[in-house]
């Protein structure tokens, strides 16, 4: 019903301007992910590129301006600010495709179960309403004080964070296929259970799951940073983004460059995963254009 | 007729209580699961053997786990949530203590991004393909991607540091005076609000042009009736319901942000006494403050499914 409306309009402005439509529709993502390669392989290889050790200090440089030599300046303690990011990057990559991954796994898994098990149906739903009722970043705080502080917990404490959102999509897109005649059919001639899911529920609700798992990724990293801003994160001698903004808040009056230069890339490399996510799911399903 | 409207609101309570029952099962959990045992806290180094087992009778410890879970619910229930490891004080006075700026910032949120988010989303749905909707959805993937804090220093920089224009941080209680109250929540409720914006815009958005496509929209424009009036009396009147929910559901969202927020203007709410106690690894008082914000967040949307029970007809079954 809303395509209707929508792809009226959408096809008056094609009509009027259509290589710049279809140049920008291409464009936008592309940027975004050229964006993700380089910083995805800037940070791989942030062992051979960074001019210094993240870690080492030099005490006579603290607060340098961007200059040759320190190509985005220095913190309170001397330490190379781009050095230090490109390593960040690694923490906040590696969280935002390990939470991807395990969310995605639990939460397919969960929402199929409860989808097409009617019975776990209540208890689980009741169980996801529960965490989705407790504000996200306090849920990951809450999890992060009892549990040592490392990447492994917060991937951990963050995905128990994402994990109901998944949950819901995957129940109601079980909920919209498990009536239609296919499955029926493979009921029919005896499929059993676990083929049936993974043969013919799975690939047929696959599209919007994908969609949410680049979501997924995208606010994974922001909850991560956040963690390490509140000091709630990975450990803080580890250069994570997260970690350089705190340090970096308590001297902003002295160098905004601390806290601006990693949330900058912060938000452009959240920013172009969220542009691919809308991309993938116009070019998947182009009834979904324009929801959220 | 009434009987349909008691038993959709008597049903609606009911199945909050499991949801408010496994919030507060996994917020006892927590504190059961650190390590250390409180015993051994509050005995110190001196205790015996035989104090440390009448101290953890006294606290309920040597009971069977259910068994502790229903003493404690009972306590929470009467208003007990415990004292501070730290301070000795009760939590819920903590609490008290430190709610006023936090409702007021999120209470500054809410209708600082109704009063923008929905005049923004019923434009871009009626001028659907225009550059207004462009511009919302480009600026709705901005707001989900920039994180709070970068948005709140930038304010920050920009507004106190630079012009002076309005306070870098703090809190003025209301009772200190309005002007200085709105004044120094400017900045953190802009700061917290776009992401708000975002979510309630598009939100307005796509439920307009559902009901724009209905049958009842397309009859009043036949009987002439002038675009205006169909946009405000007919389409809004209708689409107000999922936006009400959204503002609901999006209260996780706000309440989280708030967290944030409050660290980076140093407001004194409930959030910094999350962070602090969470730095302090003061328990108690994040397992008091999780629960509130989580039945306070059960609470709203309750009310907010109610009222629809009452004044939309159609969803009473």
């Amino acid at each position: 019903m809303t395509g209707a409306v929508q792809n009226t309009h959408l096809f008056d402005v094609q009509r009027k301007r259509p290589r710049l439509r279809r140049y920008f529709r291409w464009a936008v993502p592309s940027c975004a992910a050229l964006v993700l390669l380089i910083t995805a392989v800037l940070t791989l290889l942030s062992g051979c590129i960074a001019p210094f050790d993240p870690l080492e200090m030099h005490p006579l440089d603290r607060f340098m301006h961007p200059s040759e030599h320190y190509l985005l300046g220095t913190d309170n303690f001397g330490r190379d600010t781009f050095s230090r990011i490109l390593h960040g990057g690694r923490v906040s990559l590696s969280v935002a495709f390990l939470v991807a991954i395990a969310t995605s796994l639990l939460g397919i898994f969960l929402g199929v179960m409860a989808g097409y098990v009617r019975w776990l149906d209540g208890v689980l739903m009741r169980i996801m309403d529960g965490l989705m009722a407790i504000p996200g970043i306090l849920l990951a705080i809450a999890l992060m004080t009892v549990m040592e502080a490392s990447l492994l917990t917060v991937v951990f404490a963050i995905t128990i964070t994402e994990i109901p959102r998944m949950t819901r999509l995957a129940r109601a897109a079980t909920l919209g296929v498990r009536n239609m005649l296919y499955i029926e059919a493979a009921v029919t001639v005896g499929t059993r259970f676990f083929p049936l899911l993974w043969r013919h529920i799975l690939p047929n609700i696959a599209a919007p799951l994908l969609v949410q798992a680049t979501f997924v990724a995208a606010s994974a990293i922001l909850l991560e940073a956040y963690l390490g801003f509140l000091g709630a994160g990975i450990p803080p001698e580890v250069p994570s983004w997260g970690n350089m903004i705190a340090q970096g808040r308590t001297f902003v009056q002295v160098s905004f460059g601390l806290v601006l230069y990693p949330s900058l890339l912060l938000a452009a490399v959240v920013l172009s995963i969220n542009v691919l996510g809308d991309f993938l799911r116009d070019v998947l399903d182009p009834r979904m254009t324009g929801r959220k | 007729m009434t009987g349909g409207i008691l038993s959709s609101v008597f049903y609606r309570i009911l199945a909050t209580i499991p949801v408010i029952g496994f919030v507060a099962l996994f917020v006892f959990l927590l504190l059961r699961l650190t390590p250390g045992d409180p015993a051994l806290l509050i005995g110190g180094d001196m205790a015996t053997g035989e104090d440390l087992e009448r101290i953890r009778a006294s606290l309920g410890l040597d009971r069977p786990i259910w068994s502790q879970f229903l003493l404690w619910s009972e306590r929470v229930m009467a208003g007990d949530l415990g004292r501070s490891v730290f301070s000795g004080e009760q939590v819920t006075t903590l609490i008290a203590q430190r709610l006023e700026p936090t409702i007021a910032l999120a209470l500054t949120v809410v209708v600082f991004s109704v009063m923008t988010a929905v005049p923004l989303g019923v434009a871009a749905a009626w001028y659907a393909g225009s550059i207004i909707d462009r511009l919302l959805s480009v600026f709705a993937v901005l707001a989900f991607s920039v994180p709070v804090f970068l948005i709140g220093y930038f304010l920050i920089y920009e507004f106190s540091v630079k012009t002076e224009l309005f306070p870098v941080h703090g809190y003025r209680a209301l009772s200190e005076g309005i002007g200085p109250f709105l004044h120094h929540l400017v900045l953190p409720a802009v700061s917290l609000g776009l992401v708000y914006v975002a979510l309630l815009a598009r939100m307005t958005r796509s439920t307009m042009l559902e009901v724009l496509d209905q049958d009842y929209i397309r009859t009043a424009r036949a009987k002439g009736l002038s675009g205006a009036r169909v946009l405000f009396v007919h389409a809004l009147r209708n689409a107000g319901g999922p936006i009400i929910t959204t503002i609901g559901v999006g209260l996780t969202l706000l309440l989280g942000g708030v967290v944030v927020t409050e660290s980076v203007f140093a407001i004194p709410g409930l959030g910094r006494l999350v962070v602090d106690s969470m730095l302090q690894r003061d328990y108690p008082v994040i397992q008091g403050t999780i629960l509130f914000f989580s039945v306070l967040y059960l609470m709203i949307n309750l009310a907010i499914d109610i009222g629809y029970v009452l004044l939309d007809p159609r969803i009473r079954k």
